[in-house]
This record gives structure tokens, C-alpha cells and sequence, in this order.
């Protein structure tokens, strides 16, 4: 039997809701697949596209960007620069010929870590349909 | 030169070690290059552990340290100490969290471990490139603020004035006081509230160190730990609070007198248009209410205001504005309160249909003898003596189609209630009571439950059906499951006791100030165990309701435990900053002005320097968010202890 595809993913997220959200998760035993390995940055802001293409270029399937929802961001408005990077992203991967659902943004607070497990979960079904990036290494 | 590595992997007891191989990851990490030595133990946090810590790194003159554990939210700070004790700077450690987003979220050990493996390699690929780092000092405002002049926010403010230090407490309505003013008697000692209340709300107005502003909001909250800027507004009470003597005379004369619905009654009583909210008001001082007031809404009040007339001291002044003010403060203590559900959402129970069903705050005004009935309990629609009242327990609570929480103060707060009510008229009036379960964990609580429940009164377990009308009583039905027996229940007043939901405005209020929320709305404590009155934000602490549902005595504890703990900052006259802020290479930087544009905080210039323009961060105002590195486009803007030379190294390596 072929072994199952399992897309590997990398995590940005925010110290002060979605890292806390992934803690909480775990904190209450809520369980998830194991393919995502996440990256704490102060704010999605940080996220530099650098990162995601650099990622994608290394093996990832998939990356996940997460931070606080509208209004929430510790630094007031990060999650919107990021989100808007990322669209802006998303039309480049296009353009190259990649899925742009490889790359997500999500909103995830302190509290829902209920919500990260489903990303997660949802991410990994979801890769796996579109099956291995073309663009590693 | 290139870096000396040590891996520390913990078992957390069985908690990492149940699922991930430690001794397979230890093997891993040893391999890495310039990994130098790899260790793991029980519990690296413990005294042990640091001692092991600090021994391995002096023996290997190590300079570059991975702890694979908890999350650093956890623990961070901890093993910085420790790796500051052993002699080198704490900003050369990194963290992989294999705990609770590895071991704890996944169940496979093969691939946890496997997982666990990436995680420790991506860390050790960034401590290779760490850099020492080294604190800045921050001057700390040795005032201040206390949101909300409850019975916590008056416990806060008291603890920190006897401490020595300047309090500003604002109170959003014309009076401190808050919920507990309401009450008649506190469970489970029946002690009278305003008896226990009144004398601190006099301490506040007394202290010299507290300077109380009341009827006035937040409006701005900017800054960080030790200098906050505070912006409030103060709404325009119409009554100048120097010449006001509190005599009531401008009361009795209003044109609208005992015409408009008295919210300190809960509705059940009248008051004037220009008011004193109750009796023991601090300040006892007059307020003209101006969604009601005549000359307010309409420019005229008969011939002339009365208020004016009669006020001898000459205190009314209509022309007021709201005005602004200012504040420093080094800290904020959040004690905002709470909430009750509105009970009319349970359609079922017919608050918003008839009259006699009240709720449990509406029967506390009139069990009060200073109640808008002088403490007589009257039925709303006849003002008759009920001979029978059914509490109805748990209105919209532990339930999932409204709040999944438990208020904590219900079935104590009704079985206090049914006691001042037996204790009025004895055995003449039947009491029924509703519940899912009664809850009296506090000291003194189950005692008081034993009490009132041998004293004939009808206990049901079991949700009620709806509330029905029949010739002038209610009717509903009770489905005990204690005995498995349907009763049919004939009855002239309902008590509805509601839930406690977080401050309608709690959502707002919370980018205010940068806190953040609990699932359930309420705000969110560092840790539940261990932080319970901090939030993530330093130097912003909660007290009391707004954190969660809590009674009178867990109120005043947890306030004052915030007072305790804001005076930890307020003690110090400088406090160490997180050096993780940003900062420009100069050589590269074309001064596009893109990252000042980004900052939220106007923490970035543009200078001019020997000719060329660039950017220059003003650390004091960089709050570490790094939004202006990932938007520069030259990559001239870097955030110290993350930078991309470390941060993209770690990328690679995680992910490969
Ligand atoms: S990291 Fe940059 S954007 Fe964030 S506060 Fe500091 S200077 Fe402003
Ligand atoms: S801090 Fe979470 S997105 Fe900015």
C-alpha cells in the first residue's frame, strides 16, 4: 500500500493570541495532526513574505500564518498589514504556477483553542487534496 | 566565532516524556552542528534543573543554550534567570515548546517525537545566531489607575493609597458603590451590605492618596508598563460639585419628581430628573440626568428650571460641557464588573410579559428597607403580600443555548433571599425554588444551604416549563428529578435569578486597552492558577466581576491581590524594558519612509544624517512588534532577537 501523503506545514503565530490559542490547545488536550511546526513572532506583522517563500522553497506544503482577530492585535494593527501582504502574495504564487491555498491566514485568539485544532486539521485535509508542493528544493 | 551550543530537553514528569522519545531526541540534538552537549531532566524548571543548567554551561563555556519544554509563554523568564546565573546573557536562549504543541496536542509518539525533533532543530539553528542583548532601563510613574468604583475597584484603591501611592479611580456612574450598594444582606453571614459597604466608600472619598473621578469615562489608553497615558472624559453633570452640599433640596423641587424610573431601584421605583442615586453616595452630590431632564432636551422647563430656584448654594450650571482630562499612571487595575443577562431572553419565563415575575436584584430592592417599598415585598401588579414565591434558579446559565457558565452567587444569593423572606413573615408564605444543582462551596456556604433547606421550603430539581397567566397567578410546571414526579405549581410572584455576563461594552473596552478576552467574553487572566489577577498586557491587572463571576469575599481577595501586585511595579523606580526592539542598518536604509508609515506607536523619525535620510527608531515609544521589519523593503529595519539572519535559519531548518 502507498503511503499516505502527509503535507508538511510551517506556523507563524502571534505571541499574544494565536501562540497562546496553540498553547491552550494543547493545554486542554485538544488533539491535532502532528504535520504542523509552528514559529512564535511578537506580531503577524513580523511576517515577512521572505519567510513564506523561503519556507515553500524548503519543503513546506503549506503555511499557516495566524494572528488576532480585527481589532484585537496587541500592536494594533499587524493582522491587517499581514493579511493584506499575504493577498498580495497569493496572486504572486499564482502567477508562479502554485496553489495560492498553500498559503493561509487565519484569525485565532487566546481563547480558542478549539479553533487552532480545527485550522490545523482542516489545513492538513486540505493539502492533502492539492498533494505535494512542486516548488521544493 | 562560531557558537557553543547546549541542548536541555525536560521531561516535565511524564508529561513531554509519555510522548515524545526523550532519549531519541537527546541522541538527535547531540548531532547537530554546534551542538556541544545535550542533557535532559525530570524537571529542568526545578532547582535541580537550574543547578544542571548553570553546572553544564560553565563546564562547556557554552554560549548559546536550547530548552526543549513548555511554552515559552510559560517558562521563558524562568530559564532566562537561569541562564543569566550561570554568567552569560539570558537573550542567548531559545525555546522549543514540545510540550503543549507537541506532546500534549498530538498522539502519536513516533510522530510527536519525529515533530519535536524539527522543533529543537529549528531552535538550535536560531541560538546559533543569537546576539547578547542588553536592557534598557524605563522610568516607572509611581500613580494609578483604577477603573470601576465597585466594591473591587474601592478595595484596589484602598490598598494602594495605605501603600503610599497616588490612586485614580474612576467610576462611570454619578456614585461608587456598584452592585453591592444594591444589595440588602451578603450571604452567608447576613451582614448588612451598606453597613460594610458605606464606611469604605467614606475611606475613598477621605484619603488624601485617592482622587476619585466619577461620572467619567476612558477614553484612550497609550503607552506601556510604568507610563501609561490616560485619556478621560468627564460628562457634564450640570452641577457644579464645589458649591453642591448634597441637600436634595433641587430633588424635591424638580418639575419630573417621582416621574422617572430609578435604575438604582432596578426600575421598581421613581426618582426626579436631577438625582442623588441613593442615600449613601459618595460623593453626595446632585446629577441632572440629561436623557430625561426638561431644560436639556428641550431648552425650557416650564417657567423656569425649579432645580435652580431651589438650590441655595447656587450649584446648577446648565451651560456644563463634557470636558477631557489627562492622566499619568505607572499601572491600571481594571475592576469594571459585571453584567446580568437580560432575563426577558428566556422567552419561556415571561419577564418581559407580567409584572410578577421579577428578578433576583428587583426582589433585593425590596426586600431593602431603604427600597423603593420601605422593605415590604408586594407583588409588582397588586401590590398585594404574595402568599407563595417560586425562585426559578440558573436563568440562562449552564446552559449551551445561552452561557455555558456557572454565576457562582445564584443559589446563594436566593437561598439569602428566601431566608430575609421567612424571616418577614415565617411560615405564611410558601416558597418554592427551581434548581439544577445548589452550589455552596464557600466557607459557611453548604451550612447556610443545610439551614434554609430544612425550613419547609420546596426544593425542585429540575427546569421549569414556561411561566403561565392564570386569574392572577402564575402557573408552571416542575419536573423534579429527585423524585421523578411532575409538579404542578400555583404562585403569586417569580424570582428569576440571571446569569452574570461580561459588560456589554467588555469588547470595546478591551482594545481600549490591549487585554484580551476569555471565550466566554470576560477578561483573561495570565494564568488561572497562577496569575490570576494579571493580564498579558504588563502593568494592567484585573479585580473582581470583570474577570470572571465571582461573590463579595473572592471579589475583595483577588482585589486585593491586584493591589498587591500593581504595588510590585509601583515600588520600583525603574523597570527593566524588553530589549527586543527594532533597529536600523544605517548603510542600507534609503530613507523611503515605508516603516513610518507601518508603526503604530510614531515610534520611527526620519532623520537626516551627513545628507542622506533615514529612518531612526525612538526605542522608548518601540513596543517590539516588528511590523516595520517585515514591511521594509531594503530589510535595512531588523528586530533585535529577530532578526531575519536568525529568524530565516530557523525557517529552513524547521521546515526541511
Ligand atoms: S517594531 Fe517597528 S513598527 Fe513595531 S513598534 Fe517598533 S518601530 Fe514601530
Ligand atoms: S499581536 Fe497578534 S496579530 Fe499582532
Amino acid at each position: 500500500m502507498k503511503e499516505e501523503f502527509e503535507p508538511n506545514i510551517l506556523g507563524f503565530l502571534c505571541n499574544w493570541c494565536s501562540y497562546a490559542g496553540a498553547d491552550l490547545a494543547g493545554t486542554s488536550r485538544i488533539k491535532y495532526p502532528p504535520n504542523i511546526k509552528s514559529i512564535r513572532v511578537m506580531c503577524s506583522g513580523r511576517v515577512d513574505t521572505v519567510f513564506i517563500l523561503e519556507a515553500l522553497r524548503k519543503g513546506a506544503d503549506g503555511v499557516l500564518i495566524a494572528g488576532c482577530h480585527p481589532g484585537d492585535c496587541h500592536y494594533q494593527s499587524g493582522n491587517y498589514k499581514t493579511n493584506r501582504r499575504i493577498k498580495l502574495l497569493k496572486n504572486f504564487l499564482k502567477d508562479m504556477g502554485v496553489e495560492p491555498e498553500r498559503v493561509r491566514f487565519e484569525y485565532v485568539s487566546a481563547s480558542e483553542g478549539q479553533k487552532f485544532a480545527a485550522v490545523v486539521t482542516d489545513f492538513v485535509n486540505e493539502l492533502k487534496k492539492i498533494g505535494p508542493s512542486p516548488i521544493k528544493e | 566565532m562560531s557558537k557553543k551550543i547546549g541542548v536541555f530537553v525536560c521531561h516535565c514528569g511524564i508529561n513531554i516524556a509519555s510522548n515524545v522519545d526523550i532519549e531519541e531526541l537527546i541522541k538527535y540534538s547531540s548531532n547537530l552542528n554546534n551542538v556541544i552537549v545535550s542533557k535532559d531532566y525530570k524537571y529542568m524548571c526545578s532547582d535541580n534543573g537550574a543547578n544542571l543548567i548553570k553546572d553544564t554551561i560553565k563546564k562547556y563555556k557554552l554560549d548559546g543554550i536550547v530548552i526543549a519544554c513548555c511554552s515559552p509563554r510559560m517558562h521563558e523568564n524562568t530559564f532566562r534567570g537561569y541562564v543569566e546565573n550561570a554568567g552569560i546573557n539570558a537573550f542567548n536562549l531559545e525555546i522549543a515548546n514540545i510540550r503543549e504543541q507537541c506532546s500534549w496536542a498530538h498522539d502519536d509518539k513516533k510522530r510527536s517525537t519525529e515533530k519535536a525533533k524539527s522543533l529543537v532543530r529549528g531552535a538550535v539553528a536560531k541560538a546559533r545566531l543569537l546576539e547578547s542583548l542588553e536592557k534598557s532601563t524605563i522610568s516607572v510613574n509611581p500613580n494609578a489607575l483604577v477603573i470601576g468604583g465597585g466594591i473591587s475597584g474601592i478595595q484596589t484603591s484602598l490598598d494602594l493609597a495605605e501603600k503610599g501611592f497616588k490612586v485614580y479611580l474612576v467610576e462611570r456612574t454619578p456614585s461608587i458603590g456598584g452592585r453591592m450598594a444594591q444589595l440588602d444582606k451578603t450571604f452567608p453571614t447576613l451582614d448588612c451590605s451598606g453597613c460594610i459597604l458605606t464606611p469604605k466608600m467614606m475611606e475613598v472619598a477621605n484619603n488624601q492618596n485617592i482622587e476619585l473621578i466619577t461620572y467619567s469615562e476612558i477614553e484612550n489608553v497609550d503607552g506601556n508598563i510604568g507610563n501609561y497615558k490616560v485619556k478621560i472624559r468627564k460628562k457634564p453633570r450640570y452641577v457644579d460639585l464645589d458649591k453642591c452640599t448634597g441637600c436634595g433640596d433641587c430633588v424635591v423641587a424638580c418639575r419630573l419628581k417621582d416621574r422617572i424610573s430609578n435604575e438604582f431601584d432596578m426600575g421598581l421605583g421613581k426618582r426626579s430628573a436631577i438625582y442623588i442615586p441613593f442615600p449613601q453616595a459618595i460623593p453626595m452630590k446632585c446629577t441632572v440626568d440629561e436623557n430625561n431632564c426638561l431644560m436639556i432636551k428641550h431648552g425650557k422647563c416650564g417657567k423656569g428650571p425649579l432645580c435652580i430656584e431651589a438650590c441655595e448654594a447656587d450649584a446648577i450650571d446648565f451651560s456644563q460641557k463634557e470636558e477631557f482630562l489627562e492622566i499619568e499612571v505607572g499601572v491600571i487595575v481594571v475592576a469594571t464588573g459585571y453584567d446580568l443577562l437580560d432575563p426577558s431572553k428566556v422567552y419561556e419565563f415571561g419577564y418581559s410579559r407580567y409584572k410578577n415575575v421579577i428578578t433576583s436584584m428587583e426582589m433585593e430592592r425590596l426586600i431593602s428597607s431603604s427600597g423603593p417599598t420601605s422593605g415590604e415585598i408586594l407583588c409588582p401588579s397588586n401590590n398585594k403580600i404574595p402568599n407563595s414565591i417560586t425562585y426559578i434558579l440558573c436563568v440562562g446559565s449552564r446552559d449551551e443555548t445561552s452561557c455555558t457558565w456557572c454565576c457562582r452567587i445564584g443559589c446563594m444569593s436566593a437561598l439569602k433571599q428566601i431566608y430575609l423572606i421567612k424571616e418577614k413573615f415565617g411560615n405564611k408564605v410558601e416558597i418554592n425554588i427551581s434548581y439544577t444543582d445548589i452550589r455552596s462551596f464557600g466557607k459557611g456556604y453548604e451550612e447556610f444551604y443545610r439551614k434554609i433547606r430544612g425550613e419547609n421550603t420546596n426544593f425542585f430539581r429540575g427546569k421549569p416549563s414556561d411561566v403561565r397567566n392564570i386569574q392572577d397567578r402564575l402557573k408552571l410546571d416542575i419536573f423534579d428529578t429527585t423524585t421523578n414526579k411532575l409538579f404542578e405549581i400555583n404562585t403569586d410572584l417569580v424570582v428569576l435569578v440571571p446569569e452574570l455576563i461580561p459588560r456589554m461594552d467588555s469588547d470595546v473596552f478591551s482594545r481600549i486597552l490591549h487585554i484580551s478576552q476569555s471565550s466566554d467574553g470576560f477578561y483573561l487572566e495570565a494564568h488561572p492558577k497562577l496569575r490570576p489577577m494579571d493580564t498579558f498586557t504588563a502593568g494592567i491587572f484585573l479585580a473582581g466581576c470583570c474577570q470572571g463571576p465571582k461573590d463579595i469575599q473572592d471579589s475583595v481577595s483577588q482585589a486585593s491581590g491586584a493591589a498587591g501586585r500593581a504595588a510590585n511595579i509601583l515600588s520600583k523606580k525603574e523597570l527593566e524594558a524588553e530589549p527586543q526592539v527594532a533597529i536600523v542598518d544605517v548603510e542600507n536604509c534609503s530613507g523611503c519612509s515605508m516603516c513610518i508609515s507601518i508603526c503604530p506607536f510614531n515610534a520611527i523619525d526620519l532623520v537626516e544624517e551627513k545628507g542622506k535620510k533615514q529612518a531612526k527608531v525612538i526605542e522608548a515609544l518601540c513596543k517590539g512588534c516588528g511590523a516595520c521589519v517585515g514591511a521594509c523593503p531594503s530589510g535595512s529595519m531588523q528586530q533585535l532577537g529577530f532578526k531575519d539572519k536568525q529568524m530565516i535559519p530557523m525557517v529552513e531548518e524547521t521546515v526541511y
